[in-house]
């Protein structure tokens, strides 16, 4: 997907990322301004129509912030956010709500985003009244549409609060809003993290349907590593604010480059249902750094076990090793010289796979 | 429990010197023995079912999961052993920790109890700190609630405390408050005061779940080396069935308050028999499946505990389920140290020729030896 999608660049680009930079000022006792936490640091990254980009990283890596600063809220200190071709830095305020119908967000707390007082097809109408979008009638109309894209049946559930529904019937209202004005981006942060296993495989599924079924585009955050390769044609990896590795999702699980990556992959449970084989995970060592006050030079140094002298000098920067794989790393795990002598087959042949998977759906 | 040689034992612990494995039955029988527990809620007329018949045996130093849905009745059940639940609560059945019953225990007796051989830990580390006191302070005052020991042996002891949970420049943490650490250092303080009193049984409910997959692993490594270094037994209650597996020695399942599948770890997920331990481990996004495949799921919501349906509980989502299923299961061990509670387990005759069960297995096993592939 991503091979083809490189071709037609230009035409698809859905969104552009150029240095966004976010801070934060620190208040100390008496609103006196204080130290400032670094919560983005120069990000950049594209995103194209149709496409999956998911996002991890560690608590405090900036996920968060980031997606609030391509939806401009609030507005990140400098850098470029170019949504569909039109810079959102630029957009005055009548504007940018313009604009942001085309994107809009599923967040973590299913609950914390309704109005308990609402009933589920108020609820769904609420962005169409906001963009006066028909008349009454065919506002509900559209309400009952959406309510059964989401898989629930608008005359049991329509009249119903959102105390009446469980975690997974709340998260279904709240992306049946998201999808209401036919955005071409969704922002989901954490969407399915607070439900249970089996609740969050069929917000999965439902996800995965309205990307086809509709050409929505994700940009889809999560800590949760295996979560984000089921969903993502590309991954991106932050961590402290900056972003250390991205590229197309089964090439960066397979052969991660930044020991980042790498550390995160080795922390995750990992479980063969078939065999009942285990692998235990194995912790890195220490503490993430405090955005306050990140290390000098590259900022995983000082848990990075590769670190050498030059890490603790000069920043690394993105650079592409492999054809859409970048890493912002001075000694990445792998590199094109080492990976054409043994690596080279195997890789072209996943690359075919991933296209051919990508065809199919 | 008391005194000088549990004091000393943890001097080793922390010279590293003696990595002992204490694990296995003791001689007087298992640690905690748990046999028909239920536990009733009675609000405004409505009888709710949360803990329906329970049992299990954990033996000393042993690491026991108990995994399940939200409204399982998994932490209800651990919380009933320790008198954590409301006077509403109506607890009965038996629960015998050292030989001793601790269900129907009078408060007064449970308050020696509680914390003293058995502590817990809760998911939010936040919540369970006090915000306005010192960490150090906190510690001292566990450790001074069970054992009378001065005000400074308390803190030398606190220290040690925090040097054995592996939190870094422990006497400076000694005088720093719970806001200025992060979530994985908080849940370490939490866990150096369960361990104030050398517990033999430590509950983590859901203590790893709030944190990072980084942490997870740190925390997770850490109660593992003292259990293998301490001998405390820990029942840890999670819903992530690959945490379980990579660190439980045996493993409950929890559906609407019953357990559904019991075995030691490697049995379990060697063979899943329960078609609902099928489908949670089916559910999960695993690193080896490709991206934008759909995940088997199966259909409908929990049921209410208020209003349970006959039979096996599992049988309106379950997809081989027959007639058969309108009469509850009982939790029998079918195999030598495999128990599971079901008419038409997965590999059975009946089940392994059609079905949408049979066919998710195969599915699976595709997967797995893809990963297999890579790996090599």
């Amino acid at each position: 997907m991503t091979m083809t999608m490189a071709r037609e660049r230009d035409a698809e680009k859905l969104l552009e990322v150029r240095d966004v930079v976010q801070e934060f000022a620190v208040r100390g006792p008496g609103g006196v301004k204080g130290a400032k936490v670094h919560a983005v640091s120069g990000v950049s990254f594209d995103m194209w129509r149709g496409e999956t980009l998911g996002v991890v990283g560690e608590t405090g890596s900036g996920k968060s912030t980031l997606a609030r600063s391509i939806i401009q809220a609030p507005r990140p200190k400098s850098g470029v956010v170019r949504f569909l071709g039109t810079d959102l830095m630029k957009l005055g305020r009548r504007a940018l709500t313009e604009a942001r119908r085309q994107m809009q967000m599923v967040y973590q707390d299913p609950y914390g985003s309704l109005d308990p007082r609402w009933t589920v097809l108020e609820l769904v109408e609420e962005p169409l009244l906001g963009y006066k979008v028909g008349t009454k009638a065919q506002r509900r109309e559209r309400a009952c549409e959406l309510l059964d894209l989401v898989g629930m049946d608008p005359g049991v559930f329509g009249r119903r609060r959102p105390h009446e529904l469980s975690g997974g019937q709340c998260q279904r209202v709240a992306i049946a809003r998201a999808i209401a004005l036919n955005p071409a981006l969704i922002v989901c942060d954490e969407a399915v993290a607070s439900l249970d296993v089996l609740i969050q495989a069929q917000v999965l599924n439902l996800f995965e349907r309205l990307r086809t079924e509709l050409g929505l585009s994700y940009l889809f955050i999560s800590h949760d590593l295996a979560l984000v390769k089921q969903v993502s044609d590309r991954v991106a990896v932050m961590h402290l604010g900056q972003l250390v590795e991205i590229g197309p999702s089964e090439e960066l699980y397979r052969r991660p480059l930044h020991p980042y990556t790498s550390a995160l992959l080795d922390s995750i449970p990992g479980l063969d249902p078939a065999t009942g084989k285990v692998r235990r995970p194995t912790a890195p060592k220490g503490e993430p750094p405090s955005p306050i006050n990140p290390p000098s030079g590259c900022r995983f140094r000082t848990r990075c076990p590769l670190a050498q002298e030059r890490c603790a000098q000069e920043v690394p920067k993105l650079r592409e090793l492999f054809p859409g794989h970048q890493v912002a790393c001075h000694f990445p795990l792998a590199t094109p010289d080492a990976a054409a002598t043994d690596g080279a087959a195997s890789a072209s042949g996943n690359g075919a796979a991933t296209a051919g998977d990508a065809a199919r759906t | 429990m008391s005194g000088e040689p549990t004091a000393r034992r943890t001097e080793e612990v922390l010279d590293l010197a003696l990595p002992t494995t204490a694990r296995g039955p003791s001689p007087g029988g298992p640690l905690l023995e748990v046999r028909d527990l239920r536990v009733r809620f009675t609000r405004g007329g409505r009888v709710v079912n949360a803990v329906n018949g329970l049992s299990y045996t954990l033996d000393a130093g042993e690491i026991l999961a108990i995994i399940g849905e939200s409204g399982s009745g998994k932490s209800v059940s651990t919380r009933s052993l320790m008198g954590l639940l409301p006077p509403s609560a109506q607890v009965s059945g038996s629960a015998k920790f050292e030989g001793t019953e601790l269900i129907g225990m009078p408060e007064k007796e449970m308050r020696a109890w509680r914390g003293a051989k058995i502590a817990m830990v809760f998911q939010d580390p936040a919540r369970s700190l006090n915000p306005t006191m010192r960490i150090g302070a906190q510690i001292v005052e566990a450790i001074r609630t069970h054992r009378k020991v001065s005000k400074k042996e308390a803190a030398e002891r606190a220290v040690e405390l925090l040097k054995l949970v592996r939190l870094p420049a422990a006497e400076r943490r000694f005088y720093e408050y719970p806001h200025q650490l992060s979530g994985g250092m908080r849940q370490r303080v939490v866990i150096a005061i369960a361990l104030a009193s050398e517990p033999r049984l430590l509950i983590a409910d859901e203590a790893t779940t709030a944190l990072d997959v980084t942490t997870q692993a740190q925390i997770m490594e850490l109660l593992v080396e003292l259990q293998q270094r301490l001998g405390t037994a820990i029942i840890m209650i999670s819903h992530d069935l690959g945490l379980a597996a990579s660190y439980a020695h045996k493993v409950v399942v929890m559906y609407a308050g019953r357990a559904v599948e019991y075995a030691s770890a490697e049995k379990l997920f060697a063979n899943v028999r329960m078609p609902y331990t099928r489908a949670l481990l089916g559910a999960i996004p695993l690193l080896d499946r490709k991206t934008h495949e759909l995940l088997p799921v199966i259909p409908g919501q929990p049921p209410d505990p208020a209003a349970l349906p006959k039979g096996c509980a599992f049988r309106p989502r379950c997809d081989v389920a027959t007639d058969k299923c309108l009469e509850a299961p009982p939790l029998k061990e079918h195999e030598p140290g495999h128990w599971w509670a079901c008419w038409h387990p997965a590999g059975s005759e009946d089940t392994a020729a059609g079905g949408r069960a049979g066919g998710r297995a195969d599915e699976v096993r595709v997967g797995s030896a893809r990963q297999v592939e890579d790996g090599a």
